[in-house]
């Protein structure tokens, strides 16, 4: 296990700066997830912790040791791919088993140790089988199980569920949440999804072109935006003049009031608990209020009914 | 119904242009009697010839075969200057007239070439197995290559870093993760080398000097027979090289009878 620095690394390709200057520090067995839109630079700089991209200035540090020179297989990382990247010809059991079979380790050490690991992602029964019979979920499962055989103080994670659907990405999270808990290796987890960075991490880098924007947990993040990016990519935002308004701090009125604005009910979604109401502004400005379920039968708002718009909490970036 | 004249079409032109000629060789070679054919193929220079060009393909593939790899490997997996010319220089073997490619060695190792003077250090090449050797590794050069780097290509690089992370140096990652990816496309690069080798004609042809019972292959015995009026000895003669042939595009269905797909 080790904490990982990242200080002052710079990476462009052909002209395009992928990386400027970026420091980060990832403390010690923490879940760290890699936040920010394609192009961000988050993938790229996993890459350079793992050792598949040499920087063009700046160190990386595991473990305090500085590993920037270091080949990937010198630097105990773990890496887990968005395409799974299984062994294809090769049975679960010899993909977990690959690590330690190339560190020359003893038969009878290789199989308990398997086992452990297959056990740990629930794939015992599947051992004999190859990846093409096993399910998007179950390869995954399996690529994480052959990252872990070999003890890495670090896992990295580079859209490890991008590849598959809704409902296994879901519990894969909650999954990998609790095997996090269990096992404490130092992760970094690198995601586009704002909402898979808030469930499963405990500290969020937010990545945007090529530079770090905010640190900090969820909650922080959420609460405490260092700027409009930030603001507005963990979350939906209203934008009124200079201030930001989350949806749900938008309050919906019937009646005009001291600073309220006038909007027009565009279109009433449902969504179960929550009820998404679209609004436009005379000056064709849309906006987007939240309210739950209770609210909304109050209210009883239909489309094309004029309404009145309060935020109750809003933001300012000062520039 | 157009399924059906579709498929008689190409049976109809695949027997016009393969089955039919190939079949009037066999049947020409054994009409006289089996045992006419096995004397005209038994004699000493037959023989000969037969073991000189197994010689020269035993050579040619496993050499190509190691340099093909490497050549994919590095075509693919990394970036130098001039890639995309020596990625254009592997094909010219198979655009260039064999005859052409035999001539440049004649040129090069010849009397008055850049390397003639090895003749005189008693490193004979033209006119022996050296020169016809490397007359066909020449035309038989782009196989392994071509079959190998498009799969590379299609594997891409996660494997192999994943590998890479798991604590494998970079031997170990092509001989336990790349090569069983690109193996049937290796096999493949290997049968079409094998049959190339066997069969070339016109650049061993070029450098042999075609003595007798010294630097004739198989293809070129069958020429010299036809020549010199024993029809007979080159039919026979012919039915060993095709019967090589069949056995080496076989052999690879045998061990991989489904199509590759990937």
């Amino acid at each position: 296990m080790a904490g990982i620095a990242v200080i002052d690394v710079t990476k462009s390709f052909n002209g395009f700066t992928a990386l400027k200057d970026v420091s980060v520090a990832i403390p010690e067995g923490s879940l760290t997830a890699l936040l920010g839109p394609s192009g961000s630079g988050k993938s790229t700089l996993l890459r350079v912790i793992a050792g598949f991209e040499e920087p063009d200035g700046g160190q990386v540090l595991i473990g305090g040791e500085d590993v920037t020179s270091r080949p990937a297989r010198a630097r105990g990382v773990g890496m887990v791919f968005q395409h799974y990247a299984a062994f294809k010809h090769m049975t679960v059991w010899d993909n977990v088993a690959f690590g330690l079979s190339v560190r020359k380790w003893p038969r009878d050490e290789i199989r308990d140790r398997v086992h452990e690991l297959l056990e740990l992602v629930q794939l015992e029964g599947l051992a004999k089988r190859y990846p093409a019979q096993l399910s998007g979920g179950q390869r995954q499962r399996m690529a994480l199980a052959r990252a872990l055989a070999v003890e890495p103080g670090v896992l990295l994670l580079d859209e490890p569920f991008g590849a598959l659907d809704a409902r296994v990405r879901k519990e894969l999270r909650a999954w990998l949440r609790r095997l996090h808990d269990e096992v404490h290796v130092t992760t970094i987890i690198v995601t586009h999804d704002q909402e898979e960075a808030m469930e499963v991490a405990g500290q969020i880098v937010v990545l945007n072109d090529g530079r770090v924007e905010q640190v900090g947990s969820p909650r922080e993040l959420y609460d405490t935006p260092a700027n409009e990016f930030v603001m507005s990519f963990v979350g939906p935002v209203n934008r009124l003049g200079e201030t930001f308004v989350r949806p749900h701090d938008v309050e919906v009125r019937l009646e005009p009031d001291v600073g309220s604005i006038e909007a027009m009910v565009e279109r009433v979604v449902h969504l179960g608990f929550e009820v998404r109401v679209e609004l436009v502004r005379d000056d064709g400005h849309h906006l987007l209020a939240q309210l739950t379920q209770e609210e909304a039968q109050q209210l009883e708002v239909e489309r094309g009914q004029i309404v009145y718009i309060r935020p109750s909490r809003e933001t300012v970036f000062t520039r | 119904m157009s399924r059906y004249v579709l498929r008689s079409a190409t049976l109809a032109y695949l027997a016009l242009l393969l089955l039919v000629p190939v079949g009037l060789v066999f049947f020409r070679a054994f009409q006289p009697g089996f045992h006419h054919a096995w004397t005209a193929v038994s004699s000493h220079q037959a023989v000969h010839a037969l073991e000189l060009t197994l010689l020269i393909a035993a050579i040619t593939v496993p050499v190509n075969t190691v340099f093909g790899i490497v050549l994919a490997l590095a075509l693919v997996r990394t970036r130098f200057p001039g890639r995309g010319l020596v990625n254009a220089i592997v094909d010219l073997p198979l655009a260039l007239s064999p005859v052409v490619a035999g001539l440049a060695l004649v040129l090069l190792y010849g009397n008055g070439g850049w390397l003639g003077g090895l003749a005189g250090h008693g490193i004979k090449i033209l006119f022996a197995v050296p020169g016809m050797t490397l007359a066909t590794m020449f035309v038989s050069l782009p196989f392994v290559v071509r079959e190998v780097v498009p799969v590379l290509r299609e594997i891409g690089t996660e494997q192999e870093q994943a590998a890479e992370t798991l604590g494998a140096r970079p031997f170990q990652v092509f001989r336990r993760v790349t090569f069983p990816a690109i193996r049937w496309a290796v096999a493949y690069g290997v049968v079409l080398t094998t049959a190339r080798a066997i069969g070339e004609f016109g650049a061993v042809s070029a450098v042999s000097g075609h003595i007798e019972g010294r630097t004739e292959t198989l293809p070129l015995y069958v020429k010299s027979q036809f020549d010199n009026l024993d029809v007979q000895g080159s039919y026979a003669a012919s039915v060993v090289l095709a019967l090589i042939a069949i056995a080496t595009v076989v052999s690879l269905r045998v061990f991989h009878p489904r199509e590759e797909t990937g």
